[in-house]
């Protein structure tokens, strides 16, 4: 009875198979209404933001998420026979990697080159921009309004002052969110000095680095620690949640845009590019180019509480407003330095113990 | 039979391909790699490998002292609530490590519900406990979630011949103790020793319980050599230390068995008269606590968890069911192809190691085992490697497009990955067959496939009905292959769980975790009805 099954099963399991093989066999090789989208987004408003491009413009969007590793690694692999139309990512350090190793396509668009500052886009040479970034997040510093003075955490180097001993926390250093922070650090204040930087961070530490953002910021919130450093979406979300828990942790919670004395606050962007091999690339530059739009830049906004990269884009997200991130000043360091700084900080993190 | 030898051949060469890739690595030796390496031996290498030993360490005693004395309780005993605990010891199974770990850290750190309303009501500051992200924390989950490996295998040594021989020796006047130790537990050693090595290939493999929980392994390295450093050479070079440990402990635990074939030598007959001990009273109590405690806490407490997560952000949500039974489907659907398709593997190699018991036939075995302990990244780096090799050589070939636009690549790094699995289960059961068997049936005139489909496969088939099951759970529960190969709009609950999960959205990801968990649970009830019938 039971090897009837198991045959049953298995023949089965085959032409299902093969079925399967025919039918997405057939994806997206010629030059159709539909888009091969690799995106490393993972937020709950991208699905509107899709729909209402096919919507528009008729073209249907055929996705896989994954990490930007898992993604860079994948078109690699696939070379010239990638299906992939357009990469998005959501590491400054990522995309710089994805444009030097060569799986972008460099395009020419005076409506993306326009819309977008210079610092939050790849170089323009003659062949184009290989990829433009569509919003921005802000490393900022939360602290215990009921311990930590304000004035003691306006920096990124202050975190380090012996003041904030036994109370800093932070998710692992070797997150690309930390290492494109570290990288910008290293420099603007050289390899020497964040290197002593980074040790005396590490000497502040309430606890060894684990969890996640929000993780850091609950455990502000409760007061496990004074100290945290959290992505801007993780702290906005937190201040929009519905749950009752949420808003009881976040009234303790103060948020600072460090370093507006100097050299203004470390963001960090996400954005997109066409794929070297792309297969639709006029439909892969009608999506970035959607993406600049009012429409989408709002979503990114409102929906996930990013900063908009389009100057003149209406915010109308209460958290950020609360936060007090309408106007501040940001750091324009180009990624270029960001993406070349990550080996040397992994590096340095291991020297000093950064886990 | 030429065809067969043929295609075996090929398999072995597939299925070993990206764990050979990562032993080449030594052969593209470089500065850069070099400098990567003996940066990381200077200072945080030592330190992966002490957590790392510690972990494997903390696991064994755990998943040992879980499985076996739960297997034993359930078939040397007879108690109130066996029959249920009988399969109830297996839900865990269903729950993938990753998920129990976000369950108990979200609800058991300082700033989560429990500690929060403890203070609260009592005024108490400070923690109070010691925080679950730790080694300890990642042990306890781990082990939870691979006990069942053990109790699984245990259990279809003992339930087999331990009642009658232990009956044997009760009457030859041997005290309980003296039972236990004398006739049980040499009886289930090599199957403890078999679910152990599961367990800590596992372990080895881990990413996602110890990198969230902070605790930094050897796997921590390869992955920061890999994803962070960028260089692959040197991530696969790492992976090489860890793929000699688990050769090690392969061979060990071949050894143990070895030693132990004449448990197998005898044929089983079955006293209907002898029955397990009957226990009332404390013993009785006694007995149940120990068994419903791994139930309790690796299964029952995190799904009340994520239940109550999802009963918390529910009044927010809006749950699209269509998309979801998307998910279901192609969770479901990927792992019936995976699980037929390795089971078929592993008979055919099981068999072909059992006829021609040659060095050359077991390193074989071996080598297609080994990708069990490699973390997944590293089978994706294994695989991605030569196909983006051969797409570069030869680009009318279309390899890469092949391995990701189709469900091609995706269904080979899970066979990779869990051959060892249906493997373990096949060569177990194989060992409860007598070679004699094999002997007789010869000299009757049966051979090769006779002997296969007349002889064995109808001795085979709970083994064969569990490794079915088992690769069935452990591929619904894959997550790094999963995430990188698989082709335009193919997303699993275990994918899904994953994102919202990463993007931080506990509450969110609670939905589809709770649907990985209620659709695993088919194949491990199914799983232990098969064991069930003898």
């Amino acid at each position: 009875m039971f090897s009837k099954l198991v045959f049953a099963g298995f023949t089965r399991c085959a032409l299902g198979a093969l079925a399967l093989l025919a039918s997405s066999s057939g994806v997206s090789l010629a030059q159709e209404a539909e888009l091969n989208l690799y995106s490393a987004r993972h937020y709950a408003t991208d699905e509107a933001l899709y729909a209402d491009f096919t919507r528009a413009t008729g073209i249907r969007i055929n996705r896989v998420d994954a990490d930007d590793a898992g993604i860079l690694s994948r078109l690699k692999a696939e070379g010239s026979s990638s299906p992939a139309d357009v990469i998005l990512l959501v590491d400054t350090a990522r995309l710089w990697k994805g444009e030097v190793e060569g799986l972008f396509k460099p395009i020419h668009s005076k409506l993306l080159e326009k819309a977008i500052p210079e610092h939050l886009r790849a170089r323009t040479r003659t062949e184009g921009t290989s990829w433009f970034g569509f919003s921005t997040r802000a490393r900022v510093i939360v602290y215990d309004k009921s311990r930590v003075k304000p004035e003691d955490v306006d920096s990124y180097e202050k975190l380090a002052l012996p003041v904030n001993k036994n109370k800093l926390c932070a998710r692992s250093g070797s997150h690309p969110y930390n290492l494109s922070l570290f990288g910008s650090m290293l420099e603007h204040l050289g390899a020497p000095a964040t290197e002593v930087w980074l040790k005396e961070l590490v000497g502040n530490m309430a606890r060894t680095p684990k969890g996640g953002d929000t993780d850091q910021i609950k455990a502000v919130g409760s007061g496990e620690c004074g100290i945290a450093l959290a992505n801007s979406y993780y702290v906005a979300r937190l201040l929009r949640s519905g749950a009752q828990q949420d808003q009881a942790l976040m009234q303790r919670v103060g948020v600072i845009f460090p370093n507006q004395a100097s050299w203004g606050t470390h963001m960090n962007i996400a954005g997109g590019a066409v794929a070297q091999y792309a297969k639709h690339p006029a439909n892969a530059q009608k999506f970035l180019e959607y993406l600049a739009s009012p429409s989408a830049q709002s979503y990114f906004a409102d929906g996930n509480n990013e900063w908009p990269v389009v100057k003149g884009v209406q915010i109308n997200n209460p958290a950020l407003q609360a936060m007090g991130g309408v106007n501040f000043k940001t750091d324009p360091l180009p990624a270029s330095f960001i993406g070349m700084n990550q080996i040397k900080v992994q590096q340095m993190l291991d020297r000093v113990g950064f886990r | 039979m030429r065809l067969i030898s043929l295609l075996r051949l090929l398999v072995i060469v597939l299925l070993a391909l990206p764990v050979l890739m990562v032993l080449a690595a030594w052969l593209q030796w470089n500065d850069g790699s070099a400098d990567i390496l003996l940066g990381m031996a200077s200072t945080v290498l030592p330190s992966y490998v002490v957590s790392s030993l510690g972990l494997c360490f903390w696991v064994a005693i755990g998943v040992i002292s879980m499985g076996s004395v739960s297997a034993a309780a359930v078939t040397l005993f007879d108690f109130k609530g066996r029959r249920s605990l009988e399969w109830a010891l297996l839900l865990p199974l269903a729950m993938p490590a990753y998920v129990v770990a976000y369950a108990y850290s979200d609800f058991l750190q300082f700033s989560g519900p429990l500690q929060t309303a403890l203070r609260a009501l009592f005024g108490w500051q400070g923690a109070l406990w010691p925080d679950v992200r730790s080694l300890w924390g990642a042990a306890a989950v781990l082990s939870f979630a691979l006990y069942p490996y053990v109790y699984l295998l245990v259990r279809a040594a003992l339930v087999e011949r331990a009642p009658q021989l232990m009956e044997a020796a009760r009457l030859l006047g041997a005290d309980l103790p003296r039972r236990i130790f004398r006739v049980a537990l040499p009886l289930a050693r090599p199957a403890i020793a078999a679910g152990t090595a599961l367990a800590l290939m596992e372990t080895l493999a881990d990413f996602g319980v110890s990198s969230y929980f902070g605790v930094t392994t050897f796997s921590t390295g390869i992955y920061k050599a890999w994803l962070v450093m960028d260089d692959r050479v040197a991530a696969a070079q790492l992976a090489t230390f860890l793929l000699l440990l688990v050769a090690l402990m392969l061979r060990l635990e071949q050894k143990a068995q070895a030693r132990l074939r004449f448990a197998s030598q005898r044929s089983m007959g079955r006293g209907a008269e002898s029955q397990p001990l009957q226990l009332r009273g404390w013993p009785a109590a006694l007995v149940l606590l120990l068994c419903g405690m791994p139930v309790l806490l690796g299964f029952v407490l995190p799904l009340l968890i994520m239940a109550h997560a999802l009963w918390v952000h529910s009044q927010s949500m809006w749950i699209d069911w269509l998309t979801f039974s998307v998910w279901m489907g192609n969770s479901l659907y990927l792992g019936l192809l995976t699980a037929v398709l390795a089971v078929g593997m592993a008979l055919s190699l099981a068999f072909s190691q059992r006829v021609h018991p040659g060095v050359w036939q077991r390193l074989s075995t071996q080598a297609v085992g080994l990708g069990y302990a490699v973390p997944g990244v590293i089978i994706v780096v294994g695989l991605l490697l030569p196909i983006g090799w051969l797409q570069k050589t030869w680009p009318q070939s279309q390899a890469g497009y092949w391995l990701t636009a189709t469900i091609l690549g995706l269904v080979w790094a899970y066979l990779v990955r869990f051959i060892a699995v249906a493997l373990q289960a096949v060569q177990t059961g194989y060992t409860r067959i007598p070679i004699s068997t094999d002997e007789a049936s010869r000299t009757l005139g049966v051979f090769r496939t006779a002997l296969f489909t007349r002889v064995h496969w109808p001795l085979l088939q709970r083994s064969t009905a569990a490794a079915l099951l088992l690769v069935l759970v452990d591929v619904m529960k894959e997550l790094p292959a999963t995430l990188v190969l698989r082709p335009f709009n193919t997303d699993t609950l275990a994918v899904m769980a994953y994102q919202l999960a990463r993007d931080e959205r506990l509450g969110e990801a609670a939905l589809p975790s709770l649907a990985l968990v209620l659709v695993g649970l088919l194949p491990v009830m199914l799983l232990s009805r098969t064991l069930r019938k003898t």
